[in-house]
């Protein structure tokens, strides 16, 4: 089986003044969606207290919030998670004079009054200290993943190739986190981890096409540089697709079938894929060729003539 | 002819071979089973031991599966979770107080294989249920508790040396020793320095400040948390909770780990208490009731409450033996009836004696101090407070003399087993206190393990589904490359110990997801050199030389990725991380030499192809 049995001629580079268009307004619009909507930050990086309970028969939420507002707990947020058996009560973090004990035996008690056979499944009691911790940890993580790569597609490639790579790839967690924040999804350590999964894939897709790039200059010198970027591309564009396509079979079964735990992880890889496809062709390609990318750049480098005129 | 080196295709074969015993203990899966170690600190030594309780067990009628003994302990693995109950309890009953039992899983996997050291990977505590708590140790607070000793040791000092001084104050961070008119600031100094020559004393006319250095109060800092970490440690180990970790976190936490454990609040309870006992002497003139009544004891008495009846209990002021003196604590049965064992020092032991020797027949009560730190809120400020608890746990009378060995009596037995525990584990070194618990039930880890696997088995059945017809035969070779991947990353995982977490199960998809990629990159490539002209042979050649760069440096971007997921990650971004960087070395390995000898293999041989499957 074959989807593309000829190479496409598609003239990918000259569509990317749109391209980069679309990607800015991507961005502000990922932006602006975190500005109104803020990102439903998930108790690891908030702090506070979590607990997720089984109730023996289907939640009655408005009766669970009563009494959990009864209870002198106003600002519960209470909502159905998975099942319409399983309900999410969710805290602020506690007060300094408050045990993580005793508030979960609390809830565990004031749950019990709504639905005698309720079981707990999972608590987690996260100080506010430790989620601003790891929310800088995060963005370290992701500051300290692109420098790296930066450094490494500039020594394999050119600084220019380099630059198109990171710009590409910083684009793509913005798409990533601009959908959890229009969904209202929550944002948790393991979707930190698949936005970070993303940024490595999305290196991964860009280095295949500067591959390509980097095999082509040599073989095409008459041709303009923006043509070899196109053939890269559109030679490229068979295993993009069969990947992406394999790939995505793999990161839908994780999101339909993982349970609760693994949606949000799964969705941003889905989401991450796609995004990924789109900016390793036109982002990381684009700017590499506006930066001026030659045949210069990637061809063997000439020996230096001797310096003879030393003392 | 295009055949593959035969060394590479030997290597590859080597490796995977290797790779299917690494991973072979994770097919065998887990039983309930019970985990003994004996309380006194010994260990056991061979198989005769784990016979023993074959044999007591037998004697109730439950046949454990299989009995051994691993690291001093005796594993007993039984067929379900109610077996396993009903042994626990046929072993408490037979030596009551003489093990630490604990509720567990073991491999089923054959002897042989425990006996070569294999061992499946362990499951991270999402999938298995337990409870995470990450403290904050008070660094600061034991500084300040250093100064405060330095404070006391100083004025002590100055006074055995006979210098007179106007004050001695450890408030501000430092120490600063005001002396009086005529005293030689320099016999002062000298004798300051004595106490600890390490803290830096600056003389400036009749006044001695002292501070520590940066080196020194780091070195206090991180000895506090050593000194935790040691004492949480201990506290563990006495819950008897198999592969339970207590592990650093970062300059000022620590992290515990205790999978398969339930009870949350009873465990923190345990971990963040310190006690101690008081023996007492019962004061039989004054009247306890009206004392409680007026809210006013006698004069050289105090007033506690009994704990079980509540009811008040005079004791007098004197105490006889306190905790520092205790060096042992172990329940026991005594005569039937749950007691706790208890051992005292030299001194205390001498005490003990005098006190009995002069008190036959009369009351002796054991008082149970306990210490809880919380923090409260003072002036808009966190503050740490000490909470005492004081009561009466028993009143016994003195029955004959003794000195540094005796019995507490008249406990439930789960009260003499946390006594026991309590008071062994001892005092921490600097206050701790939560900032993070996470409980994850049973139920939920067994259903995430099965949403966990059922989500790879479908996701990779389609995958391997699709490879097939896309590529044919060659789309089997991916499929079979992609399985030698998971054995490969699985007997990785293996090797290191690494436990298996829900995030874990998606790295591993999501290398199955990569791992495709550079089969595909591969293929394409050949794909293309055939529509170029090439022969088949040339095509394969050429189809993996050139796609190696693309798949090497993809790789390597991905991996560097990974690996600063690992050195920043916490929890289950860790967790995740390590199956990625290993998935990508072994995504690496077998796409290029396992594919490429699966190849060889297949089609090097045939001189002429006619068409290539792909």
């Amino acid at each position: 089986m074959e989807i593309l049995h000829k190479v496409p001629r598609i003239r990918f580079m000259a569509q990317r003044k749109i391209a980069y268009v679309l990607s800015a307004l991507i961005v502000i619009g990922s932006i602006a969606a975190e500005a109104v909507n803020g990102l439903n930050l998930a108790v690891d990086f908030t702090g506070g207290v979590v607990i997720e309970a089984n109730y023996a028969k289907a939640a009655d939420l408005d009766a669970t919030r009563a009494a959990l507002n009864s209870a002198g707990y106003h600002e519960a947020q209470v909502q159905i998670f998975g099942s319409s058996r399983d309900v999410l009560v969710r805290l602020p973090p506690l007060g300094a004079n408050d045990s993580a004990n005793a508030v979960t035996a609390k809830i565990e008690a004031t749950l019990r009054t709504v639905d005698s056979g309720v079981q707990i499944r999972r608590t987690e009691v996260v100080g506010p200290q430790v989620g601003k911790e790891l929310v800088y940890k995060g963005m370290q993580a992701m500051a300290i993943t692109v420098l790296l790569i930066l450094v490494y597609i500039a020594f394999r490639f050119r600084w220019k190739f380099g630059v198109g790579a990171v710009l590409a790839t910083l684009h793509d967690p913005f798409v990533v986190v601009g959908v959890f924040a229009i969904t209202g999804m929550t944002f948790d350590l393991s979707v930190l981890a698949a936005v970070l999964a993303v940024i490595g894939y999305s290196i991964n897709e860009t280095v295949v096409v500067f591959d390509r790039v980097r095999e082509l200059f040599p073989v095409m010198r008459k041709e303009q540089p923006i043509e070899v970027f196109d053939r890269a591309i559109n030679e490229t564009l068979s295993r993009t697709l069969i990947t992406k396509f394999a790939t995505l079979i793999v990161v839908v079964a994780l999101y339909a079938f993982g349970g609760e735990t693994l949606r949000g992880f799964g969705l941003a890889l889905i989401v991450g894929i796609l995004a990924v496809t789109y900016s390793s062709m036109y982002v990381a390609s684009g700017v590499a060729l506006d930066l001026g990318s030659s045949h210069r750049d990637l061809m063997p480098s000439e020996r230096r003539a001797p310096v003879d005129d030393l003392p | 002819m295009n055949r593959y080196p035969l060394w590479k295709s030997l290597l590859f074969a080597g490796v995977m071979l290797l790779a299917l015993v690494l991973a072979l203990p994770n097919v065998f899966g887990e039983a309930p089973a019970l985990q003994l170690s004996r309380k006194d600190g010994e260990l056991f030594k061979d198989s005769a031991a784990a016979q023993r309780f074959v044999d007591v067990l037998a004697a109730g009628n439950v046949k454990p599966d299989t009995a051994y003994v691993q690291d001093g302990r005796v594993i007993l693995r039984f067929g379900d979770v109610p077996e396993q109950l009903k042994a626990r309890d046929l072993i408490e009953a037979s030596q009551p107080g003489a093990f630490a039992i604990a509720t567990t899983f073991a491999s089923r996997a054959p002897s042989w294989v425990r006996a070569v050291g294999l061992k499946p990977m362990s499951l991270g505590l999402d999938l298995r249920g337990g409870i995470y708590l990450v403290y904050q140790v008070d660094v600061d607070g034991a500084v300040k508790q250093t100064l405060q000793r330095l404070e006391r040791d100083y004025r002590l000092a100055l006074r055995e040396k006979r210098i007179p001084y106007e004050s001695v104050d450890g408030s501000a961070g430092a120490i600063v020793v005001t002396l009086k008119d005529g005293s030689n600031p320099e016999d002062a100094r000298a004798a300051l320095a004595a106490v600890d020559p390490n803290v830096t004393l600056a003389v400036t006319g009749a006044s001695i400040r002292a501070t520590l250095s940066d080196v020194q109060v780091k070195q206090r800092q991180d000895f506090a948390i050593q000194q935790n970490i040691t004492a949480l440690g201990n506290r563990v180990n006495a819950l008897g909770v198999s592969e339970a970790s207590v592990q650093r976190q970062g300059a000022d936490r620590i992290a515990v780990q205790l999978p398969g454990v339930q009870d949350a609040s009873e465990v923190i309870r345990l971990l963040g208490k310190t006690a101690t006992l008081e023996f007492r002497m019962v004061d039989q003139t004054g009247n306890p009731i009206e004392a409680q009544q007026t809210g006013r004891a006698p004069l050289g008495t105090k007033l506690y409450k009994e704990r079980r009846t509540n009811r008040p209990v005079l004791l007098k002021r004197e105490v006889i033996v306190s905790g520092e003196q205790l060096t042992d604590a172990t329940s026991t049965f005594q005569q039937g009836e749950p007691a706790v064992s208890i051992r005292l020092d030299a001194r205390g032991g001498e005490e003990m004696l005098r006190t009995t020797r002069e008190n036959l027949g009369k009351p002796m009560a054991v008082v149970f101090i306990e210490r809880e730190r919380q923090l409260r809120e003072q002036n808009g400020e966190k503050v740490a407070v000490d909470v005492t608890r004081e009561e009466v746990i028993n009143v016994a009378t003195i029955r004959g003399v003794f000195s540094n060995q005796f019995q507490i009596t008249g406990l439930t037995s789960r009260e003499g087993q946390e006594l026991a525990k309590l008071l062994r584990a001892g005092a921490l070194a600097a206050p701790v206190y939560i900032v993070e618990q996470r409980l994850i039930g049973p139920s939920l880890g067994q259903e995430n393990i099965d949403r966990g696997v059922r989500a790879l088995l479908i996701g990779s059945g389609l995958l391997f589904l699709f490879m097939i017809v896309y590529y044919s035969a060659f789309g089997l070779v991916a499929d079979i490359v992609l399985i030698c991947n998971v054995v490969l990353l699985t007997a990785c995982l293996s090797l290191f110990g690494a436990a298996l977490t829900l995030p874990g199960i998606a790295g591993i998809m999501l290398t199955v997801g990569m791992a495709v990629d550079a089969n595909i990159l591969i293929y394409e490539r050949i794909r293309e050199e055939l529509r170029n002209g090439n022969s088949p042979h040339a095509a394969i050649k050429a189809g993996f030389e050139k796609a190696f760069s693309a798949i090497f440096d993809a790789n390597v971007t991905t991996a560097i990725a990974g690996v600063v997921l690992f050195l920043f990650g916490t929890g289950p971004i860790k967790g995740f991380a390590v199956v990625l960087t290993i998935g990508i070395a072994t995504t690496l390995f077998t796409a290029v030499v396992g594919s490429r000898t699966i190849v060889g293999l297949i089609w090097g041989r045939r001189s002429q192809i006619r068409r290539l499957p792909v």
